[in-house]
């Protein structure tokens, strides 16, 4: 591999590659997509492993203005790319400047973002920087939204804390590190928010299971779903 | 309780016992008095007192420490995660329309929003609109959930504060409701009646008498809590001037829904970027300058009018037509038929597949067991459910399951605001602001 195969990559070594992914399996021991007709094997894209592509600007309505204002006061290269979906805005950019941007979103007079609405994670295992860290802002000011997102691998998921600028992040940032094992740099005490406080493992990254996991009740134990009833 | 102390063994239920971080009391009623006049006060002066998780007063399994200086509480740490029943986990293995069932149980006291809001993902992933009465039903039935949300809302504080009647009645006419529900789609709660496309089926032959009965009735209902509690001495001291948290704050902490209304910003989500066509109705939205647990008392209580003028306008919109897409590889195959025996598959449609046509067979079983493949891509949707701003962060890979849904749960973010409004006040308006928030562990820990 010698390219990036996100474009979100920061210095991290071109070698390393998530291990031990399992792909999540269907109910009843479908090893498959489960499709039975075999029209569903023509597709073989893997749309979340792709390159990251910049939709052409103009991006259209207030989106040119937004990405625009954002470049003026960060730099021309604080956008990695600028992704137009379904109405949607998300700029990606790099895990070491959420605290700046998040900053300037909130604060340009012609950007005003003054809502966090949501932080999450999601895990693209297919991709060497494969925890994302997703941002949604709002601004009540002019009646807009716009999604930030940023990438991190495995060997290094360090994300700058937005709970400065935005005090909601708080939570958020604690439930992102509690599922998917995002360490928030400067986040005042990063612990685990849902999950017991010792509990091991991230449970929302795709090759932790669903089930499978050692409970204290009795000795019980719970398979994952794709050993749980099986009609071979 | 009393100590029981036969032999070595450490009693976790004894009524005191030390430990490295000091004396621990366990308290299950008695008085108050009595037990603080046994601690020291010089030495002891700031008491940690552990609320919850199981108490009634916290709303379901919340668990506030607070560091308490005689009655004045000088810290509060909200801690959350009893619920957490992994729903997000859970959705990634199961397909798009069956995520309904799930997602409609986070906040079990708002489920048609939590429903409605991940079908709107789901359409906007699909690129799909939904039939105009499917449309209008759901502005109904969620302004009718809203009513039993926040009758919840005003039955709960009221028994926290004391108000037991308050309780009584909140309940009695949220009961009207449920009725409603059940008579629309078979279940009181967790309905899974909004589905990605549409409804699961249409309104009741009965369904608009019940519902106009019901926004004839609510009305004087509302008369009775006013009457009950506006006036009444013990409610204002215990509501006015308590729980305060202004505008600023709530924009800093993400705090939405009728607490930051009651700060005085009119932001509802149903004005300000309406969804499923809101902004063809003529309704205010009510908002209050306290900034105090009474402020929201107040707003919810002109919310309920609103929705309820929402729900008379909605019964008038409702056109005959279709509640489901066309489009036979979205739309779920079977329709739901009351036979003999209760609720169950249309017996035309089992005909049909059974007996009549192979390929209506083979499609059934591959829509049902696989599900429709959803395009790639990710879409945040948000509405205005009863505690705030419901939003769905979902991702697809374009497989026929979710590859990653967030719920954007306001019990989740207004709850991170509980500090703010109870730390200087006393112990008794932390259980008063912390009502007034409204949570929902639900939906809360998902």
């Amino acid at each position: 591999m010698t390219s990036d195969p996100t474009g979100t990559g920061s210095a991290a070594p071109d070698d390393v590659q998530p291990v031990g992914i399992q792909r999540p399996k269907g109910l009843f021991g479908v090893a498959d997509t489960g499709d039975t007709s075999g029209f569903g094997g023509l597709v073989q894209a893997q749309p979340t492993a792709g390159d990251l592509v910049s939709t052409p600007e103009p991006l259209g309505g207030y989106f040119d203005e937004v990405v625009a204002a954002l470049r003026e006061s960060l730099g021309d290269d604080i956008t990695r790319a600028c992704v137009v979906d379904r109405g949607e805005l998300t700029i990606h950019i790099a895990p070491d400047r959420v605290a700046d941007v998040c900053k300037t979103m909130r604060d340009d007079e012609s950007l005003r973002f003054e809502l966090c609405n949501s932080v999450s994670g999601v895990d693209y295992p297919d991709q060497r920087n494969r925890l994302h860290v997703v941002y949604h802002l709002t601004s009540m000011t002019y009646r807009r939204r716009v999604r930030l997102e940023t990438a991190v691998g495995l060997e290094h998921p360090v994300v700058q804390s937005a709970t400065a600028i935005y005090p909601t992040a708080d939570w958020q940032e604690r439930e992102a590190y509690d599922m998917f094992g995002v360490v928030f740099e400067g986040h005042p005490h990063l612990t685990r928010i849902l999950m017991p406080d010792d509990w091991e493992g991230f449970p929302q990254r795709k090759d932790y299971p669903l089930g499978g996991i050692a409970v204290e009740y009795k000795g019980a134990h719970i398979p994952p779903p794709d050993e749980r009833r099986a009609y071979k | 309780m009393t100590a029981t102390d036969n032999g070595t063994s450490a009693d976790a239920y004894a009524a005191e016992r030390d430990t490295t971080e000091g004396r621990v009391y366990t308290v299950t009623g008695g008085d108050w008095d009595e037990l603080v006049a046994s601690v020291d006060p010089v030495s002891e002066e700031r008491l940690i007192v552990n609320l919850g998780p199981q108490h009634p007063s916290t709303h379901g399994v919340l668990r506030l420490v607070c560091e308490l200086e005689g009655e004045t509480v000088r810290s509060v740490r909200p801690i959350v995660g009893y619920l957490h029943t992994g729903i997000e986990k859970n959705l990634e293995y199961r397909n798009w329309t069956q995520g309904t069932t799930f997602v409609t149980r986070a906040d079990y006291l708002a489920p048609i929003f939590n429903e409605t809001a991940y079908c709107l993902a789901v359409e906007k992933l699909l690129g799909i609109e939904v039939p105009r009465r499917a449309d209008v039903i759901r502005v109904i039935m969620m302004e009718l959930n809203r009513i039993s949300s926040h009758l919840v809302a005003l039955a709960t504080t009221g028994m926290e504060l004391g108000a037991l009647s308050m309780m009584i009645y909140g309940f009695r006419d949220r009961e009207k409701i449920l009725d409603i529900f059940e008579a629309v789609c078979g279940l009181r709660m967790n309905m899974a009646y909004v589905r990605p496309g549409g409804l699961a089926q249409d309104l009741p032959r009965d369904g608009v008498a019940m519902i106009r009965e019901f926004v004839d009735y609510m009305p004087q209902g509302l008369d009775d809590y006013e009457g009950l509690l506006t006036g009444n001495a013990i409610w204002q001291e215990r509501t006015q001037g308590v729980g305060y948290l202004d505008v600023s704050g709530c924009l800093a902490l993400g705090v939405t829904g009728p607490v930051l209304r009651s700060a005085g910003l009119p932001w509802d989500l149903r004005k300000t970027m309406p969804y499923c066509g809101y902004e063809e109705y003529d309704f205010e939205v009510p908002v209050h300058n306290g900034a105090d647990a009474w402020a929201r008392y107040v707003v919810r209580l002109e919310e309920i009018r609103q929705s309820l003028r929402i729900i008379d306008q909605g019964l008038d919109k409702l056109e005959p037509g279709p509640v489901m897409v066309e489009d036979k590889k979205i739309a779920w195959p079977a329709q739901l038929a009351l036979g003999a025996d209760g609720m169950g598959n249309s017996l035309n449609h089992i005909r049909h597949i059974m007996s009549q046509s192979m390929e209506a067979l083979i499609h059934h079983f591959k829509l049902v067991t696989e599900g429709f493949r959803v395009p790639a891509g990710q879409v945040y949707t948000a509405i205005e459910a009863p505690r705030g701003e419901l939003g769905i962060h979902a991702v697809s890979d374009g497989g026929t399951r979710p590859f990653r849904v967030h719920m954007r749960e306001p019990s989740f973010i207004n709850l991170q605001s509980i500090p703010a409004l109870a730390e200087g006040g006393l112990l008794a308006d932390v259980i008063a602001g912390g009502a007034s928030l409204d949570p929902v562990m639900g939906g809360c820990d998902r």
